[in-house]
């Protein structure tokens, strides 16, 4: 016990002060506008109240671009982890040329600097008369998250013993019906993780929001209607930080729900 | 190895799915999105493409290597390389030693203790770049900001200068980017087998030299892909810089490769230009992807 002392007490401490930004983030939207403002700032509040996130919802109608946020990223988790699925039964069942291939393709398309794509998808967008909507924006997720939605299935689907699906063929079950029947369901837990990380990838993009939604205000995602709340001289953090919950809060409970998936999903090939 | 489409019983319509029918749906969303975009990046690279050519004012013209030369003769570009490599070699070194110390740390705490960090480590990892962002920024107010309050520095402005701007945005892409470190390299030493390091121990090494001598060689694989992964990662930073610095600091000295293409591009309506800063990053993280890859199959991750 006492041998641990020490380290449980810097381990404490770090805690305290990772863990701080966020803390400060959710005090400084339930202050009052006047301890926000106050010249010796203290870490807690006696007088907690709503008036910042009132003020984001009602007056900025943050409501609107949360809903916009949340149609855009569910979207992309459905359709993104339904493409993916029968892409990783393909390259985890079936043998064929350039399979491997394809799968470092997979790979390597992971770390194309999406960032720099926003120039020719720009004007994709624009040709296609999509600027300014939802929809551009489900697009390009849908085709950012695949790649890492395949790799990530890739594990899930392998765990499947083969055995399963030869007894389900030995009692007639077509081959769509496994697909559907059989592996789906078994694969779940996998859509989960990866859904959870394509709602992340999609809900936290700002780049893509900030590109293609220029005019349309209403359309508008969290990321882009954040960064209206900045005014040269006086921020309206109460405001700021209430907005930030608000964009913050499903994220983080969707990552402690899958964080241990997450974490083998993306070391890839390091084992648990 | 037994696979679905193995087996003469299945007949008729099943004997179409096949691979190709399930990859369909992938491609048909990856090829027009994801690799006409690059041949497209590439093409606007060698063309003279302003605001002149997007209204249709003036005919797109093919002007070869021009943008590229164009860019090499700019004293701007070589300083903003520069920076985006420095920026990220040092974010990578300190996310490394920060994940890795925490790491250790992990080991040697009580549960309660292992599991307080780790939380803590997931809300920091979880918290959207774009609210990371306004929260430090809040924190680092000229004004109103906790951080100025308590050192008595009120009006020092943390963008102003441009290495403090690089620091205060670094700060935060450590404490987005460290956890993952953190987790990746604490399974890595749970899974290393007790007796090594036990008898590193009774041979007398300290903590000090069993780390090094012991526990980072056996960890050579996974140090390896987190530290490529990281300089992905920090090689892309864009929403903090853009968000923090407002796009990229006081004339622009806190521009890092992909806000440099971005703002070329959307701000000065340079598409080729831009595009041309694009390939460059490009090329860049594909050849750390080569060094990546190899190091993979070196591992034995089977595909």
């Amino acid at each position: 016990m006492i041998r641990r002392l020490v380290p449980n007490t810097i381990a404490l401490i770090v805690a305290l002060v990772v863990a701080f930004p966020i803390y400060w983030m959710v005090l400084s939207a339930l202050k009052p506008a006047g301890e926000i403002q106050s010249a010796s700032p203290v870490p807690w509040t006696l007088a907690p109240s709503l008036e910042s996130f009132q003020r984001v919802l009602q007056v900025n109608g943050f409501g609107r671009y949360f809903m916009n946020s949340l149609i855009v990223a569910l979207a992309v988790v459905v359709l993104s982890g339904l493409v993916a699925f029968l892409a990783a039964v393909a390259l985890t069942r079936f043998r064929f040329r350039f399979r491997t291939t394809l799968l470092v393709l997979f790979l390597i398309a992971q770390m194309v600097p999406i960032e720099a794509l926003t120039i020719p998808l720009f004007f994709l967008v624009r040709d296609l008369g999509a600027l300014n909507t939802l929809f551009s924006l489900i697009l390009v997720h849908f085709a950012f998250t695949l790649p890492l939605a395949v790799w990530m299935l890739r594990g899930f689907v392998a765990a499947i013993p083969d055995e399963i699906e030869e007894a389900a063929q030995l009692d007639g079950a077509s081959r769509w019906q496994i697909l559907w029947r059989i592996l789906f369901p078994l694969v779940a837990p996998g859509l989960a993780a990866t859904g959870v990380f394509s709602f992340i990838t999609a809900w936290n993009d700002f780049l893509f929001a900030r590109t293609f939604i220029i005019s349309a205000t209403e359309n508008q995602t969290l990321p882009m209607a954040l960064l209206v709340f900045f005014k040269p001289d006086e921020n309206d953090w109460g405001g700021i930080m209430a907005a930030s919950v608000l964009m913050t809060v499903p994220v983080l409970i969707f990552f402690l729900f899958v964080q241990r998936r997450l974490v083998s999903g993306l070391a890839g090939a390091v084992k648990d | 190895m037994t696979t679905i489409d193995a087996g003469p019983a299945v007949k008729g319509r099943a004997r179409t799915l096949t691979p190709l029918w399930l990859l369909l749906p992938a491609a048909a969303v990856l090829l027009p999105l994801f690799v006409y975009p690059i041949y497209q990046l590439g093409l606007l690279s060698v063309l003279d493409f302003r605001q002149a050519q997007v209204s249709g004012g003036q005919p797109t013209r093919f002007i070869g290597l021009d943008n590229y030369t164009d860019l090499m003769s700019a004293p701007r570009f070589w300083s903003v390389l520069w920076a985006t490599v420095l920026f990220a070699a040092a974010l990578v070194l300190v996310t490394l030693a920060v994940g890795a110390a925490l790491a250790v740390l992990l080991t040697k705490v009580s549960r309660w203790a292992a599991y307080t960090l780790s939380l803590a480590a997931m809300a920091a990892w979880a918290a959207p770049a774009m609210t990371g962002s306004t929260v430090w920024m809040f924190l680092f107010d000229t004004n109103l900001g906790l951080v100025n309050r308590v050192l008595g520095w009120e009006g020092h402005n943390w963008t102003y200068e441009r290495l403090d701007a690089f620091a205060l945005v670094g700060a935060v892409v450590v404490w987005h980017s460290f956890p993952f470190v953190m987790v990746t390299l604490y399974a890595g030493i749970k899974a290393l087998p007790e007796q090594v390091l036990e008898a590193a121990q009774l041979d007398g090494a300290n903590p000090w030299q069993s780390f090094w001598r012991v526990t980072v060689p056996m960890l050579r694989p996974i140090i390896a892909i987190v530290v490529i992964q990281s300089i992905i990662w920090d090689f892309k930073i864009f929403t903090q810089i853009y968000v923090m610095t407002n796009g990229g600091g006081i004339a622009g000295q806190n521009l890092t490769l992909n806000v440099y293409a971005y703002q070329q591009a959307f701000a000065s309506s340079e598409y080729g230009l831009g595009s041309a800063i694009g390939v460059v990053m490009m090329l860049i993280l594909l050849a750390v992807t080569l060094v990546y890859l190899r190091l993979l199959r070196r591992s034995g991750e089977p595909l």
